[in-house]
């Protein structure tokens, strides 16, 4: 029996762990960066030298080190396990994210279906925090995004549904495949409007996944103050943010491997194909991979401190009388299409 | 001391613990610490899923005994209790509690005065309502107009802080007369002020004001009817938001506001209802626009009038002043701010009472609440601009 | 109009039931006996040349051995303003609440007798409104001396000693 495979996997996932850790410390790092200059002000500046490049490493020192405190009155064993099965949800998906032809946790062949089913978990950890805390606050943060993420779910579904349809298939590096040659044949510009649409409702609902602005009800904080994370300290609320950001990543790494191209560069020219040198390709396919996701996160950065909030009610409008009919049409003219173009 | 006696409150039924169980109504308590409540406020809210039944606010949390406070004091010497009351407009509170005193006592002040009082109280509405408006967008979720607008609101701070030594808390309206004349050059610094200024509501009308998210959020939401308001006591923006021109600057002038031009915005339905969130918001920001008009038309004033001693209507003494009473109003940043003083001719007031516009826009609460979503309840909170300072005194 | 039309008028409306016109030295009180308030309240709302709709301002004033009740009123629509007064003895500090009036008077009459004492009767929501829902005695008040402690907490200061350092 060959290890090989699994001391590939474990490598694998030791270096999920480390790059969604390092990312997470870039992006939040960033984000205050971002909002910061966007906000005419300055941001981190001081910890680590050049533009408080450590500040976030700073900050989970700080949490590490925080008294660990657990409401009397709550649930304790779904209090604890709550942050981590949040974690799970998301990092558990990122087994399917292709990060290059010979790079991807596990090319299953049902890589979209299981990422769906696998990042929709999150809600369960969400929903336990939200309970556990004995919060009334908490118990709404966590309603509202058990309601918001739930009904996100069916427009995602759907709008991953076309490009599907064009590929033919749900494994990952299918759908990365075929956007083999340039920007041009991305998904996002093919047999134009259709993937573009799904491709802006993906964005968009995708958001309402992560729970970030202009949806980010469930943490309200104006309202809710913290929402379902509110009794959280310390390490365990530094799960969250950790779970938030590498959720962040893993819907833009989504979007990018299947509407943007992937892991192909944008230029037939630049492109180093996994048969010339596997290693220069894991490493330049992942750099593009990367690239396209981070833009991506940058976006969604962007509109967080960008646009305010909407109620709950305008949310599900939007889902289910917006979203979900354009979605269902889409799907049905993208049918038709590659129906008649056989 | 009195004695103690049986305290009647009628308390409603209070919820079993198996009510609670099944569901149908919570009880919420959003505050006394709550990012939304613009204070220590606590509103105490029935709920029945997202929608709130009954929003009671409690207040108290803030209350400094100022009319406790001021029966103990010297007629100037409650002048900094004043500022302290409506911490964002001090210049208006001082203003109107200083004019009644002059009206009891029969004080007359100069010209240059009163066109100082005048800009000090229009920049101090136009800082004001850039807290009010930021905080708003905060409450509604825009994380960024807060900040531009608390960046130019930092101009006006540096401002006031040459002309009376303090930024938020002034001591500078004083009863006769004012504690210090202009600096040199400051009206200058105004004047690049407004130039400063000018682009910059431009710019928060394009940012928040016509943002489709902020008008989803706030069209619509929590009309207030203007027969409702007046029978509540509701004044300032909140009123005028509700279509109603009352407006005390032009109703009842008072420092020689009937000489100087400007419009009084009210709210006109524009984002769907006469009355609703958006209309006394924009108020707010129509009003800035109108302050800045009345500032430049100040500051020109004052370019062209000679120096004189700002502080020569001062009486000498308060030890013996006019017996009587008086009830003086004023159009503060937030609406109808009167101080009700009895003197008996001594050096301190008999009773200073204070009419504040943030207690009575905060009863209306009560009122409203019913049939609003929870971020409903923010969304009007915020659209009232209460400060607890004023609320509690 | 003038106060003293308005007290005219309201004195052809509710002959002999004690209302007086007092002089003061900036602006002219029409006193009222509690037991004409409620009519007398009624008449300058809904009377179509009084007209006051609005409650500006309800405050309780303590003379020593009497509680005063002081209601500045205005017009929206003709602008003018009133000043009623209402004097009840400290041994039966009642007068009834205009709350169905002027819905304004809520929070003012609940803060009159939180601060003052004044029991109105009638009111929809008879509380504390500042001072904690237990607190004993009306701060406002010319003989109110602060209770020593509230629940345990001091309420007085606590200085050190005379010889420390």
């Amino acid at each position: 029996m060959s290890l090989a495979p699994l001391v590939f996997s474990l490598l694998f996932v030791a270096g999920v762990i480390g790059y969604i850790a390092v990312f997470a410390l870039l992006a939040i790092w960033l984000e205050r960066k971002v909002s910061a200059h966007m906000q005419d002000r300055l941001g981190p500046m001081e910890t680590g030298g050049w533009h408080g490049w450590s500040q976030t490493l700073a900050d989970l020192m700080k949490l590490l080190l925080k008294e660990d405190i657990i409401p009397t009155a709550a649930d304790n064993f779904l209090f604890r396990v709550a942050p981590y099965v949040v974690f799970v949800g998301s990092f558990a998906a990122w087994a399917v994210l292709p990060f290059a032809a010979n790079l991807i946790g596990t090319n299953i062949n049902i890589g979209v279906f299981y990422l769906v089913a696998v990042s929709s978990t999150v809600v369960i950890g969400i929903l336990m925090a939200g309970w556990a805390s004995n919060n009334k606050w908490a118990m709404y943060g966590a309603m509202r995004s058990a309601a918001q993420m739930v009904s996100y779910e069916i427009p995602i579904a759907l709008s991953l549904l076309v490009p599907i349809l064009l590929a033919g298939s749900l494994s990952m590096q299918d759908l990365v495949k075929i956007q083999a040659g340039g920007f041009w044949h991305w998904t996002v510009l093919r047999n134009f409007p259709f993937p573009f649409i799904a491709f802006v409702i993906y964005f968009w609902a995708s958001l309402a996944e992560v729970n970030r602005t202009p949806f980010d009800i469930p943490e309200a904080e104006s309202e809710l103050v913290a929402g379902y994370h509110v009794e959280y300290s310390g390490m365990r609320f530094a799960m969250f943010f950790l779970s938030e950001y590498a959720n962040m990543f893993l819907v833009s790494g989504v979007v990018t491997a299947v509407f943007l191209g992937g892991w192909h560069a944008p230029l037939p020219a630049l492109e180093i194909a996994a048969e010339t040198s596997a290693l220069g390709h894991a490493i330049t396919g992942a750099m593009w991979f990367s690239i396209k996701a981070i833009s991506l996160v940058l976006l969604q950065m962007w509109l967080r401190w960008t646009l305010p909030r909407l109620r709950v009610d305008q949310l599900m409008h939007i889902c289910w009388k917006v979203f979900l009919p354009f979605s269902f049409v889409n799907v049905l003219l993208v049918s038709l299409w590659a129906a008649l173009s056989r | 001391m009195t004695e103690p006696r049986e305290l009647n409150i009628p308390l409603g039924p209070l919820p079993s613990d198996v009510e609670d169980v099944h569901g149908e109504r919570m009880i919420l308590q959003m505050g006394p610490q709550h990012p939304a409540t613009h204070g220590v406020l606590r509103i105490e809210l029935e709920t029945d899923g997202e929608m709130a039944v009954r929003a009671v606010p409690h207040i108290g949390y803030l209350h400094r005994c100022f009319e406790k406070v001021a029966e103990n004091m010297q007629w100037p010497q409650i002048v900094p209790y004043t500022d302290r009351l409506d911490y964002l407009g001090s210049m208006n509170n001082a203003l109107g509690y200083v004019l009644a005193c002059e009206k009891l006592f029969g004080i007359e002040v100069s010209e240059r005065v009163r066109a100082i009082r005048v800009l000090a109280a229009e920049l101090n509405r136009v800082a004001s309502h850039l807290v009010a408006v930021g905080t708003y967008g905060l409450d509604i979720g825009a994380w960024t107009p807060f900040l531009f607008l608390f960046q130019q609101r930092e101009h006006i701070l540096d401002l006031f802080d040459e002309l009376s030594g303090s930024r938020l808390l002034y001591n500078y309206i004083w009863i006769g007369g004012l504690s210090h004349d202009l600096p040199d050059g400051w009206l200058k610094k105004v004047r690049d002020f407004l130039v400063y200024m000018q682009p910059k509501i431009p710019e928060l009308n394009t940012l928040l004001t016509y943002n489709k998210i902020f008008l989803e959020r706030t069209g619509k939401v929590a009309v207030l009817p203007a027969e409702t308001a007046i029978q509540w006591g509701v004044t300032g923006p909140n009123l005028r938001g509700s279509g109603v021109k009352w407006d005390l600057r032009k109703i009842e002038p008072y420092s020689g506001y009937e000489t100087y031009d400007f419009e009084i915005p009210t709210g006109t339905g524009e984002a769907g209802r006469v009355g609703d969130c958006f209309d006394r918001y924009v108020v707010r920001v129509r009003e800035m626009e109108q302050s800045l008009r009345i500032v430049e038309q100040a500051v020109q004033r004052l370019e062209r009038m000679p120096a004189d001693d700002v502080r020569a209507a001062i009486p000498k003494t308060f030890s013996k002043v006019p017996v009587g009473e008086i009830y003086f109003r004023t159009e503060a940043t937030k609406g109808e701010l009167g101080f009700y003083a009895v003197s008996d001719g001594k050096s301190k007031p008999y009773r200073l009472k204070c009419r504040t516009p943030s207690f009575c826009s905060l009863s209306v609460l009560s009122k409203m609440s019913p049939g609003l979503l929870i971020a409903d309840v923010v969304a009007l909170v915020g659209s009232l601009d209460i400060v607890l300072g004023e609320v509690d005194r | 109009m003038t106060v003293s039309e308005i007290f005219a008028k309201l004195s052809a409306a509710l002959p002999g039931r004690g209302l007086t016109l007092e002089e003061g030295a900036v602006e002219a009180v029409i006193r009222v006996p509690r037991e004409a308030l409620i009519e007398t309240a009624r008449r300058l709302r809904d009377e179509s040349e009084l007209n006051f709709d609005a409650l500006m301002c309800l405050s309780g004033v303590d003379r020593a051995a009497e509680l005063e009740a002081v209601y500045h009123l205005c017009s929206m629509k003709y602008r003018h303003r009133v000043t009623l007064r209402c004097v009840v003895s400290k041994d039966d500090p009642v007068i009834p609440s205009v709350c169905s009036i002027w819905p304004a008077a809520d929070w003012h009459e609940r803060e009159a007798w939180d601060l003052i004492g004044i029991r109105f009767a009638g009111h929809p929501d008879f509380r504390r409104i500042l001072c904690p829902d237990d607190w004993e005695g009306h701060p406002l008040r010319k003989d109110y001396a602060v209770p020593t402690s509230y629940h345990g907490i001091p309420l007085t200061a606590q200085l050190p000693p005379e010889n420390t350092p």
